[in-house]
Formats: structure tokens, C-alpha cells, sequence
């Protein structure tokens, strides 16, 4: 970090989270180091969504009643909170979907289906890299099955580094799209994205970014990052589930076919035919996830006053400790970047011969919530020669004491495995 | 919740010296069996003689619940016959299945009467099972084969 901004009044804000004060397995404090799987949500987000379902309930974009009027200020309004949030250019550039895996859906989709300019198709070639999540992978595999497309791939390093040696080969001209990851769900990496999409520009490939794991942990500004498509996902970021997000350069959602079809996605259906609303609504076919992205919205609006320099500063400092923390264990192996730099608070490990499963369920026992198993990244967790890890992911109500739950907690592992 | 009730001292002798294992020569059929949400596996296989489990032998990886039940699946089902093997994995099955309302039979079950704790954890039910379904698959292969 090279400005400086003020420490997080952690105290304060675990209050704005109820489920941080229930205990499990009798009297255990609640743990929570499963982030990345999921975030938990403050008061203020519960609260609006419930606030939305008592007072402004109706569907939206149809009807001039009051409670319709309402209804569609307030999804409309999540989504003028959203674009803000990320520094979009226009309003318009933001899609809601389900989740992150359906924005990477409908991009792969559209694109086998898009005129010549941007159609993926025999010949034409797809990249993503070893670190995806499989919601960055299948789609593709979908994509090029459905297509005759060929699917190339960046390698990662034994230190859990992109390993961009074979930039110039990996994209070539024939590359169409390149999709991957910002920060790595498994590993922690922060990407050096500006590279790659340096270079897919050099030879007009589009590229995707799979910001699951960056937006909801430090500012992200789609406008300077410079990809064409950015996707993440409400429930990570203090929002609710089933609300995701796709941003996308208003010129391509305006070229590309839609995806699903529907009601609310049409400018006017006759028998014969149907003709397309503009961007976003050309891709939110039917009744969308309302009370949800008023849920998004208000988590966006927590975020923004905590301070998203704030939080990723935190977590950088947690990332720090952790790393220290965990490196004096014995027999831990950590999984991913050795050092702070360029990686969030997300760390996988393996802990001697202990399988991931009994250290996570020993772990529970003692109140402390952890993930196992490959984290939906199987390709990437092979390639480190282990069937799964453990992995234990922070957020900005997470504290150092929480830290040393976890390696005391370890030791109570090690006691029992022996 | 006592986590004791899973981790008992008999699941982690077995995981720790486990019995049987290995592959052995001969058996009359084989099967592997992997957890796809966590990445256990096994490959076991059975030797039967004149209706009577003759050796059932196994490697495989994961953690210890999958490994340890395993182990005890050697001891419960070697030398017994076919039949009785296969009651006496209905039994397991029932047990862990049982979201904890299932009294074990010990004079059935012997140490995998250890198990029991496991069903109160739905996630780890597949881990305890891992085992018992390569010998159900095997135990099947042979008799389809005798057929
Ligand atoms: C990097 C990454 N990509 C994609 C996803 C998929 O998110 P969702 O399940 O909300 O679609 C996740 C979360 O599991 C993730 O961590």
C-alpha cells in the first residue's frame, strides 16, 4: 500500500454482522475464515432487503402503480450504486445475472452465437489459465465442444504465479477471447492482468475477467483495468445470494446477440418475431432478482463507508499475518504466493499427511470454519501434486486473534493425528 | 457437539495401521471408487471361494474416515460368506445412514461400530461409505460373472 489510509474500526463493524456472535458445537465463538466460499452479510443489508418486502414489493418496469414505481427506483437504483461502485462508464454497462457463473456463461454463450466480428468459431482459438475456477473453465469447454474452437491455457508456477513466459505464443492472432481470473479463489494471486490484456489488445481478442474474488476486496475500477468484460458476484461482497453482476463496453452488449429470452429483454414480440431492448435489459430476460440487487445495493453502500482502500489495507495486513502465522507451524505447506505481495487473505495449505477433511472438521470442532477440498479449481489444485487443501479466507470484519484461532486450532490437529 | 464421538481411538489405530491393505493376487474382480467432491479414493478388490470372501485387498487416498472404514470392512467381511458379508454392510450402511438414530449392532458391526459418530456429519457419510461401495461393486462383478 502506498497511501495511507486510516486502520479499520474492526470492533464497530463486527456488530453490523449478527451472525458473528453465534457460537457452534455448544459455546465455540463462530470462526469465520470461509470468505471466499462466502461473506457474511451486516444489518444494513438484511434490513433492506426486508424493508423492500414490507413497504415497496411489485414487479418491475411493468405497471404505474405506486408500489411498481417503487420497486423499479429502488433495482434501478442498486444498479446506479453498482456502476458507481466499479467506476463503469455507463449505467447501462451493468448486467444483473444470478451469479459470476452465469455472467461467464452468457458471455461464452453469446459469443458462439455473435455475428462474424466477435463469433467464436472452428479454427478460432479460447484462452484461460490453470488457475481458473470451474465456472471459467466449462463454459469454455462448452464453448469450443458447440463450436470446434481450441481451448489454450497459461501455466502457473510452482509459487502459484501466473506464468506468463509464453504470452506471445499462448495469445496469437487467432485468439478470440481470453478469459481469467483477477484473483485466484485457490492460490490468492492478484493477477497482472494489465499485461495480458495489453497484449490480447495487440491482437484484438477480447478479454474477460473473472473478478469474483477482487471486487468484493479492493477497489476495482473496470474503466482503467481495460478488459471488455468484468464479472462478480453479489454473496461474496456482503450482498445476498443470487444476484451477480456482468459489466461489459456498452458497444459490445450492444452488438451481441441476447442470451436468455423473455419477458422485459424485448423492444416488441409479434408472432413472427421479436425485436431486443437495449443494453442492460437485452440480457435480463423475465423477472429479475429485485429484492436481491436491493440487497447488492445496500452492500455496495457499506462498502463504499467503510472504504474499499480501507478494507483491502486490512486484509493486506491480515494476508502478512497469516502468512507468518501459518509458516511457523510445522508441517504446513502453504499453497499459493509465499509472501503478501500481490495476493489477498485467502490461504490454501496442506498440513503434513493430514487430509483436508480432518483438518477441517477438527477445525469446526474448535468454532473455526475453514473450506477443504479443491475449491472448485481441480485443474489447478492437481497441478500442485494434492487431491485438495485447506483453506482459510478473511474479510474485513476478520481479526488477528482470529488468525491465532486457526494455529491454535491446528495444534489441537496435530494432538489428535499424532 | 463432542468431536470425540467421530474421532475415535479404533477409527484412528485403523487409519493410522490400517489392515488388509495393499493389492494382492489373486481376486476375482475389481473396483475403484473415488469421492468426486473431495478426491478420495479406493480400489479394492475381492477373492471369493466357494461363497466365502477369500481376500479383499485395497490402496486408496483420503482422509481418515475413508481409509480407517475401509480397514475395518477387511476385518468384518474376510472369511465370511458372501451373504453375511453383504448383511453386514447393509448394517454399516444403516448405521452411518442414520443420522444418528441408528442403534449399532457390536456383535454385527465390531469396530465399525466406531462409525456411528460419523452419520451426525452428513458431510463425511460418503467418506465412511468409499469403501463398502467398491466391495458392493465387486462383490457384484463377481457374481455377474458367475452367472
Ligand atoms: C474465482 C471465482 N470465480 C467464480 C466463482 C463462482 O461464483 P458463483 O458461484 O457465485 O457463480 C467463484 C466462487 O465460488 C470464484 O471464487
Amino acid at each position: 500500500m502506498t497511501t495511507t489510509v486510516a486502520p479499520l474500526d474492526v470492533e464497530t463493524i463486527r456488530k453490523d454482522f449478527p451472525i458473528l456472535s453465534r457460537t457452534v458445537h455448544g459455546d465455540r465463538p463462530l470462526v469465520y475464515l470461509d470468505n471466499a466460499a462466502t461473506s457474511q452479510k451486516p444489518r444494513q443489508v438484511l434490513d433492506a432487503i426486508v424493508r423492500y418486502y414490507e413497504t415497496s414489493n411489485a414487479n418491475v418496469h411493468r405497471g404505474v402503480h405506486s408500489l411498481a414505481e417503487e420497486a423499479t427506483a429502488l433495482y434501478e437504483g442498486a444498479r446506479d450504486k453498482v456502476a458507481a461502485f466499479v467506476n463503469a462508464p455507463s449505467r447501462d454497462e451493468v448486467v444483473f445475472t444470478k451469479n459470476s457463473s452465469e455472467a461467464m456463461n452468457l458471455v461464452a454463450r453469446v459469443l458462439g452465437e455473435a455475428g462474424p466480428g466477435y463469433r467464436v468459431g472452428a479454427g478460432d482459438e479460447i484462452v484461460i489459465t490453470e488457475m481458473e475456477h470451474h465456472s471459467n473453465i466449462v463454459p469454455w469447454h462448452q464453448l469450443a465442444e458447440r463450436t470446434g474452437a481450441t481451448l489454450k491455457w497459461f501455466r502457473i508456477t510452482d509459487e502459484g504465479r501466473l506464468d506468463l513466459s509464453d504470452l506471445d505464443s499462448v495469445i496469437t492472432e487467432r485468439t478470440k477471447i481470453v478469459s481469467m481470473v483477477h484473483v485466484s479463489n485457490l492460490l490468492g494471486t492478484i493477477n497482472p492482468v494489465e499485461r495480458v490484456i495489453a497484449r490480447a489488445r495487440e491482437v484484438g481478442a477480447l478479454v474477460l475477467l473473472d473478478a469474483s474474488q477482487s471486487v468484493p476486496h479492493m477497489p476495482v475500477d473496470v474503466a482503467a483495468l481495460g478488459a471488455d468484460f468484468v464479472a462478480f458476484t453479489g454473496h461474496k461482497m456482503l450482498g445476498p445470494t443470487g444476484i451477480g453482476v456482468l459489466w461489459g463496453r456498452l458497444p459490445l452488449l450492444q452488438e451481441l446477440p441476447p442470451f436468455l429470452g423473455g419477458g422485459e429483454m424485448i423492444a416488441a414480440v409479434t408472432m413472427e418475431r421479436s425485436t431486443y431492448a437495449e443494453p442492460p435489459h437485452k440480457f435480463e430476460a423475465g423477472t429479475p432478482p429485485i429484492a436481491e440487487a436491493v440487497g447488492l445495493g445496500a452492500a455496495v453502500d457499506y462498502l463504499t463507508a467503510v472504504g474499499m482502500p480501507a478494507i483491502a489495507a486490512h486484509e493486506h495486513g491480515l494476508t502478512e499475518y497469516v502468512l507468518e502465522a501459518l509458516s511457523s507451524v510445522e508441517g504446513v505447506r502453504i499453497v499459493g504466493p509465499p509472501t503478501a505481495q500481490d495476493r489477498v487473505a485467502e490461504v490454501s495449505f496442506t498440513f503434513g499427511d493430514i487430509h483436508p477433511h480432518d483438518v477441517g472438521q477438527l477445525l469446526d470442532a474448535q468454532g473455526v470454519a475453514v473450506r477443504v477440498g479443491h475449491h472448485c479449481a481441480r485443474p489447478a489444485v492437481l497441478r500442485y501434486g494434492i487431491p485438495a487443501t485447506t483453506r482459510a479466507s478473511f474479510y474485513l470484519y476478520n481479526t488477528r486473534a482470529e488468525v491465532d484461532a486457526l494455529v491454535a486450532g491446528l495444534a489441537q490437529v496435530r494432538k489428535v493425528f499424532g | 457437539m463432542n468431536i470425540e464421538s467421530m474421532y475415535q481411538e479404533i477409527i484412528l489405530d485403523h487409519y493410522k495401521n490400517p489392515h488388509g491393505r495393499g493389492l494382492r493376487d489373486p481376486y476375482d474382480a475389481e473396483s475403484f471408487q473415488v469421492n468426486p467432491t473431495c478426491g478420495d479414493e479406493v480400489t479394492l478388490r475381492v477373492a471369493v471361494e466357494q461363497d466365502r470372501i477369500g481376500d479383499v485387498s485395497y490402496e486408496g487416498q483420503g482422509c481418515s474416515i475413508s481409509q480407517a472404514s475401509t480397514s475395518v470392512l477387511t476385518d468384518l467381511v474376510t472369511g465370511r460368506s458372501v451373504d453375511e458379508a453383504l448383511t453386514t454392510m447393509d448394517a454399516f450402511v444403516e448405521m452411518v445412514q442414520g443420522r444418528g438414530k441408528v442403534e449399532p449392532d457390536e456383535d454385527v458391526l465390531e469396530d465399525g461400530v466406531a462409525f456411528a459418530g460419523v452419520a451426525k456429519y452428513p458431510a463425511r457419510v460418503k467418506c465412511a461409505l468409499l469403501g463398502w461401495m467398491a466391495f458392493k461393486d465387486a462383490v457384484s462383478r463377481v457374481e455377474g460373472a458367475a452367472r
